[in-house]
């Protein structure tokens, strides 16, 4: 019995393009991102503990424009991976997973982080007293 | 070119071995991250564009440092697990492969260590 000539999956090509294909594919991206992520987090503690001029670098390089567009990045990549997580979480119980129902959970995922983004950073910049 | 039957061959490979552990894992660190991380955004958009000062008071109250914690414990499992279902996804060389996943590891574990030792100085020290 040959093995080398079996269908192969996946075979991206073949198949039409779906919205749920790409909101999977998202949220490996937004999963090593937020991998890339905690690298932020650990500049972040380690600073803390190492000092007020540490901690003032990671302030400043933060605050920076390029700075507030990764966190920015990070901030959504966050809220999508958490809530498209709960929608996997449901998966897993075996609810949800009709195609239709499907469709419309990822239109609720995509907006809800969006939604979520905003509403963070809104509050992050009243904290701030800057609106 | 073996005469070993293509099922004798597969047995004990797959993922009956230690895959379900893994799933397990990846879903319980989730539904603890679901709770951690709201508190986290939360906390971090409190603390926005706060001194040194500010942010060691916060990480120096109890709760704060144990949530911190369990947030480290969970993030760091949780990103270990998910990265290394994409390597052995996505990268066929065993040889390649199996170093990645060793290094993913190692590496998953130092950060982790990093972030519990500062917030244990910062809660402990000040």
């Amino acid at each position: 019995m040959s093995t080398g000539n079996r269908p192969l999956s996946p075979h991206l090509q073949v198949y039409k393009f779906e919205w749920t294909m790409a909101l999977s594919i998202v949220h490996r991206m937004t999963g090593v991102g937020l991998a890339a992520g905690t690298l932020l987090m650990v500049w972040w503690l380690v600073a803390m503990a190492d000092g007020s001029t540490s901690f003032l670098t990671v302030q400043t390089v933060m605050a920076s424009w390029i700075g507030r567009l990764l966190l920015l990045g990070w901030t959504w990549a966050l809220f999508y991976h958490l809530c498209n997580g709960i929608r996997h979480l449901v998966w897993d119980t075996g609810r949800g997973l009709e195609l239709p129902v499907a469709r419309a959970s990822g239109y609720v995922v995509a907006l809800a982080s969006v939604v979520l983004t905003v509403a963070a950073w809104v509050a992050g910049y009243m904290a701030m007293g800057a609106l | 070119m073996s005469l070993r039957t293509p099922i004798g061959r597969a047995r004990g490979l797959g993922s009956a071995k230690s895959g379900l552990h893994h799933w397990w894992m990846e879903r319980i660190t989730a539904v603890a991250l679901i709770p951690l991380t709201l508190w986290f955004v939360v906390a971090l958009v409190g603390l926005t564009g706060a001194d040194h000062a500010t942010a060691v008071a916060w990480l120096q109250t109890p709760l704060n440092a144990i949530l911190m914690l369990l947030l480290i414990v969970a993030t760091f499992h949780h990103m270990q697990l998910g990265l290394q279902v994409m390597i052995e996804d996505y990268i066929h060389a065993e040889g390649l492969k199996i170093t990645m996943v060793i290094v993913e590891k190692l590496a998953s574990f130092g950060l982790a260590v990093a972030c519990g030792v500062a917030v244990l100085k910062v809660s402990f020290g000040g």
